[in-house]
């Protein structure tokens, strides 16, 4: 197929899959959601004003004491469920990008300089790599956060610190295989400086396969951080993420009150899933040994 | 070949120094244990005396080098809750835990090489299709939720099994084991089953590529030419081939089995270390999280060196090429 641009061409085989189609769909309705909880949810679940003890544990549909709906019922502070699902999901999704994004160019700057200059610096690089890689990454963000404590900063920290290898070692092989070629050898006779060559000519050419880890990663990043926080060494109770609202569900989940726990455990899962059908997609249109 | 594993050893070695110098550096950091540990209406003489008797009135690097002279010992400190060693507090969890991790990884084998065989043999049939869709759904739903939904279902909806505790232990040379009875064994279920479940994702889809690529090789087509019976060639022909990385892989996947328990530990209150560390943690309790901490790199590092003793035996480029051998 004769396309213009690299651009239309990965749209039209990223579509070729109507599954990855419905997954993206998903994950952009998802990402809509957590944006605009604000204006969507029917309450402010950190408004304590807004609460009502009364309302504390009651089932999906029940109505409140004002009359309202609470179409995925309340948690024990009488909290509606979809507002805090709403926002749970804006906190989520919010520490899943940012932690990924740090990750990505920390692991890029890295891998890049041990592919480029090779050596020492690219030894011990992959040694520290291997390494880490070498322990599950729950161990090394339970440490971490043993260490830090809780807070949205300390959990990106551990998340960076959990990821950023993965980016190294996939920036690296994918730079040694492209400084080999002709047009960094061109780039470098033309005496360009060797961040320009680094960052503006090597680096367009790794990002594929970085794009396909840091989608996959995203979802690892946010489920992560939901088994930490579930743990209770994730965030503080202030900053409710999707973990933490089923972690403050469980204790209910034993007498019967599913719903604080399952609900918020549903949008994790949907945004997970949402996530992997993209990150399996892009996976097969970007890698140029499956190119039609 | 020995020099290699000397360096390896000496690297080993360095490592877990690293980490102890850093679990320890992070640990003292956090909180004042005296806090949680004295009557709060203890006046400051009190307050001192007990900063004394835990010995967190001394500089931070005394504090450091007493715990390493005594971790050279095999003396990690005392838990400041329980005022007992740490260590031997994490060795009397340990039982538990093991036995977890074990029967989870006896259920991830047990379905998981049959289950890939399958898939493997017939990728295009339903059976071969469902079975992978199941495995890329256990590769991506959070072991927590997983352990959840099973409580949700079996203990509060069906009410067939407990949800939390050990049940009824037996003593086998001393060490109690939930195994060997049926209280136990219904207590273990769940669990084992939460833990296996990722682990089982993993060897499906290693057995199923393995298959596939096993079916196409000369040796099969040669085997069912003689006329060996289907069974047979999958069995011994196939199965035999495709077991060395898959065995290997279990080996390495044991470390991280004892990891991942923290959280099904947590979640079904599972007396062993996870839940310790997680009690610990909650607690300030810097002594045993430390001593759990290096007992885990530890155990981790040893997994490590011997896997790649193994591999430099089984493959000389290992130890002859160092960082020449591009990836």
């Amino acid at each position: 197929m004769a396309t213009d641009s690299p651009w239309a061409r990965l749209r039209a085989d990223f579509a070729e899959s109507r599954l990855a189609m419905a997954g993206l769909g998903l994950l952009v309705a998802l990402v809509g959601l957590a944006l605009l909880a604000p204006l969507l949810s029917p309450q402010n679940p950190y408004d304590l004003a807004q609460l009502d003890v009364l309302d504390s544990k009651l089932a999906p549909g029940e109505k409140s004491s004002t009359g309202g709906t609470y179409w995925l019922g309340t948690d024990d502070q009488g909290r509606d469920m979809l507002s805090g699902i709403l926002y749970g999901l804006r906190i989520s999704v919010g520490v899943g990008v940012a932690s990924t994004g740090l990750a990505l160019s920390i692991g890029m700057v890295f891998g890049l300089l041990s592919a480029y200059f090779g050596g020492w610096l690219d030894a011990i690089i992959m040694r520290v790599v291997d390494i880490q890689l070498s322990f599950p990454s729950i161990l090394i963000a339970l440490i971490l956060l043993a260490v830090l404590g809780q807070g949205v900063d300390k959990i990106i920290v551990a998340l960076v610190a959990v990821q950023w290898a993965y980016y190294a070692r996939t920036v690296r092989s994918a730079a040694l295989v492209e400084r080999q070629k002709e047009y960094v050898e061109a780039a470098k006779v033309l005496a360009l400086s060797e961040a320009r060559v680094v960052f503006r000519h090597l680096l367009p050419n790794c990002l594929p396969p970085l794009i396909v880890v840091a989608t996959v990663q995203v979802a690892h990043a946010i489920a992560l951080e939901a088994t930490l926080s579930f743990l209770g060494l994730g965030l503080p109770v202030t900053e409710p993420s999707l973990g933490l609202l089923i972690s403050n569900g469980f204790q209910y989940l034993l007498s019967g009150k599913y719903w604080i726990s399952f609900y918020p455990g549903v949008a994790l899962l949907l945004t997970i899933m949402a996530i992997n059908l993209v990150a399996d997609q892009l996976r097969d249109v970007l890698n140029p040994r499956l190119r039609r | 070949m020995f020099a290699y594993a000397l360096r390896r050893l000496g690297q080993s070695l360095l490592v877990l120094v690293l980490m102890s110098f850093l679990v320890f550096v992070g640990v003292y950091a956090i909180g004042d244990p005296v806090e949680l540990l004295v009557n709060p209406q203890a006046d400051a003489v009190e307050r001192a005396r007990a900063t004394a008797a835990l010995g967190l009135d001394k500089p931070f690097l005394e504090q450091y080098a007493i715990f390493l002279k005594g971790a050279a010992a095999g003396d990690l400190g005392r838990s400041f809750v329980f005022n007992v060693p740490a260590l031997g507090l994490i060795i009397e969890k340990l039982p538990a835990t093991i036995e977890l991790a074990f029967v989870a990884m006896v259920i991830a084998v047990a379905l998981g090489i049959p289950l890939g065989l399958v898939a493997g043999l017939y990728p295009e049939s339903v059976v071969g299709r469902s079975i992978m869709a199941g495995s890329i759904v256990g590769f991506s739903l959070p072991t927590f939720w997983v352990g959840l939904v099973l409580i949700m279902v079996f203990s509060v909806h069906l009410g067939w099994l407990p949800s939390n505790g050990r049940g009824d232990t037996v003593d086998v040379l001393g060490i109690p084991m939930s195994f060997l009875t049926l209280d136990g064994l219904s207590h273990l279920f769940m669990p084992a089953l939460n833990l296996a479940l990722f682990k089982l994702s993993l060897l499906i889809r290693l057995t199923r590529a393995g298959a596939r690529e096993a079916v196409l090789q000369d040796y099969v087509k040669f085997a069912r030419a003689k006329g060996l019976s289907q069974r047979r060639v999958i069995g011994v022909h196939v199965l035999k081939n495709i077991l060395i990385p898959i065995v290997t892989v279990i080996g390495l996947e044991l470390g991280s089995v004892i990891a991942f328990a923290i959280v099904t530990e947590s979640i079904f209150a599972w007396p062993g270390t996870g839940k310790l560390l997680i009690d610990s943690i909650n607690q300030l309790d810097r002594p045993v999280i430390v001593a759990y901490l290096l007992s885990i790199v530890t155990l981790f590092i040893v997994i490590n060196f011997v896997v790649d003793i193994l591999y430099s035996l089984l493959d000389p480029r290992v130890r002859l090429g160092g960082a020449a051998g591009a990836h």
